[in-house]
């Protein structure tokens, strides 16, 4: 991720990266790609209560709020899921949560792969960006609630 | 001695697929190859112009109209429970009730038999390799009715454990409600056998044809079965019909399990009287074209010949696996010597569904997943399996792409 672009940037910058591929075996290559290089999670984070649930893969999903900020971290056992999940850390680890919560990520449609998102079923990818969006919320709420100390 | 030998012509696969429209298409930007059979097979012409001449020229609803859509609609309608009944070899057409699908049927028996005739310590037999649609119901009938569910172990080749059955029977035993074919492994089980010895130890037996119907040549008074269900859309006929086989007396000592119209005699208030059978299960309007529509499949089938089918394929199973094997790491799951045209298997160091995707990709539709049979998955201790099934439309050739599209897939995902 780079800090400097924002999300409607990032999501730009894929879009163009995906643009170059002209077979669907090289875009799924790329994620696949994507997918293996995703930092590995920490197995301690590999439990229920991080778990994103589909029918088919599953995911784990975990963030943490600095400074105002969001990072993600996460994990599936199938690949491809990674690679799309890799993408969605890319566009918005390091946001706000006002930023996450207001993001549309078109980018996803722009490069063909609404399909992972319809399949509610069949994988997490549709829950965890919700999820994503609820931890936003979350930090949101907490942060507009005054501190006692 | 002069001996004539007559060997049956083999199918003509390619004019075959020409009677099936949707396999002109393609699917990303390649010619669909559909695996996908066990799921639900592809329509043949002449079930898509059952539909549009039905709702072109027929459409009435059925039984009680005086006109003449009416009575055409109800004779065709009934004609197709007449097909049927021919085609699983029931004594008469009152033994078959038009549901939704196969789950329906198991539903209704649950619902109907099940809530008369289970009572508390009663004892259900199932298996490990059900589909959960055979699982559910019995589950939810057993809690209600504080009975319980016995459970068939199967082997590492995925068969049954008929030892382990016959333990398993015993005076408390009321129902044992078997798949005939596995759909996540293809084992094809030995439903006589498993009926004769329930019924020596006094119970019944249904069977789940979802799988065997469009396969095996089936025989419900052969078999011996007291219920046997199937759907419509894997027989190469219209989805949400299905069919539920009841023996006769049993059918007629069992309460109604929806109540509406159809299914009446006379409603008063003080007291309504049902309907005779069939009718007294297919309560509301049924789905008169779909029904009229599943007679055409049967007839393909018929025409086409079910044993000359069910050779072709045998051997695009024995192709299948032979080339598959070859594939390293690759495992089949589910080996057993009796099985239908269904291949369920893993790839080491891959997810399934990577799998499915990556298949996709080259037009070739497979199922990944559990094969709504967790209770499978988990004794073979795997989240799912890749799952490759064939209707008689597939071809050698297209086993030759699936083996290259996989090979291409274990090449991107190591």
């Amino acid at each position: 991720m780079n800090p400097d672009l924002s999300i409607a940037e990032t999501e730009k910058e894929i879009i163009e990266e995906f643009a170059l591929f002209d077979s669907w075996d090289d875009k799924y290559e790329y994620i696949i790609d994507l997918g293996k290089k995703l930092p590995v999670l920490d197995p301690k984070y590999k439990k229920d209560e991080n778990r994103v649930r589909g029918c088919q893969s599953s995911v784990w999903l975990v963030a943490d709020y600095e400074k105002g900020k969001l990072y993600y971290y996460a994990d599936s056992d199938a690949v491809i899921v990674k690679g799309l999940i890799s993408m969605l850390i890319r566009v918005l680890s390091g946001k706000t949560p006002d930023e996450i919560i207001e993001a549309k990520l078109d980018f996803i449609k722009e490069i063909g792969m609404t399909t992972h998102l319809a399949q509610t079923r069949s994988n997490g990818l549709l829950n965890m960006v919700k999820q994503m969006k609820h931890y936003a919320l979350a930090y949101k709420i907490k942060d507009s609630v005054p501190s006692k100390n | 001695m002069n001996v004539s030998l007559t060997i049956p012509k083999p199918l003509d696969i390619a004019a075959i697929r020409q009677e099936f429209p949707i396999l002109k298409r393609e699917v990303k930007g390649r010619p669909l190859i559909y695996l996908d059979n066990a799921a639900t097979s592809q329509k043949p012409r002449q079930v898509i112009e059952a539909l549009v001449h039905y709702y072109s020229n027929q459409n009435a609803n059925i039984h009680r109209g005086i006109h003449s859509l009416a009575e055409e609609a109800t004779a065709a309608y009934e004609l197709s429970r007449d097909t049927v009944q021919s085609f699983i070899g029931a004594r008469s057409r009152e033994e078959i009730i038009f549901t939704k699908g196969t789950t329906e049927s198991i539903n209704l028996v649950a619902y109907a038999w099940g809530r008369k005739n289970i009572t508390a310590g009663d004892e259900i037999i199932i298996s490990t390799m059900e589909h959960h649609s055979n699982i559910v119901p019995w589950q939810l009938l057993c809690e209600e009715k504080n009975a319980s569910l016995k459970i068939i172990p199967v082997s590492d080749a995925g068969e049954l454990l008929m030892d382990e059955y016959e333990k398993m029977l015993g005076p408390k035993t009321r129902l044992v409600s078997i798949v005939h074919v596995s759909n996540a492994l293809g084992t094809v089980n030995p439903v006589r056998k498993i009926t004769a010895l329930a019924h020596a130890a006094g119970a019944l037996v249904m069977v789940d044809g979802a799988q065997s119907a469009v396969h095996l040549d089936i025989d419900v008074q052969d078999m011996d079965c007291d219920f046997f269900a199937f759907s419509a859309h894997k027989l190469y006929g219209p989805t949400g019909v299905g069919v539920l086989y009841g023996r006769k007396e049993i059918l007629e000592s069992m309460p109604p399990f929806q109540g509406g119209g159809e299914m009446i005699r006379e409603v008063h208030f003080e007291k309504t009287t049902f309907n005779d059978l069939p009718y007294k299960f297919e309560a509301g309007t049924p789905n008169i074209g779909d029904v009229i529509a599943f007679r055409s499949a049967i007839e393909f089938i018929r025409s086409t010949g079910k044993e000359k089918i069910r050779r072709h394929e045998q051997n695009l199973l024995e192709y299948a696996q032979q080339e598959l094997s070859k594939i390293p790491g690759l495992t089949i799951i589910g080996q057993a010597k009796e099985k239908v045209s269904v291949v369920s298997f893993i790839l080491a160091g891959t997810h399934p569904q990577d799998i499915g995707i990556l298949l996709d990709n080259r037009g070739i539709a497979v199922r990944t997943g559990h094969h709504c049979a967790q209770p499978l998955m988990d004794r073979f201790c795997i989240p799912g399996t890749a799952r490759a099934s064939f209707a008689v439309y597939n071809t050698l050739h297209e086993i030759d792409e699936l083996v290259k599209g996989l090979q291409r897939a274990v090449k991107i995902l190591a």
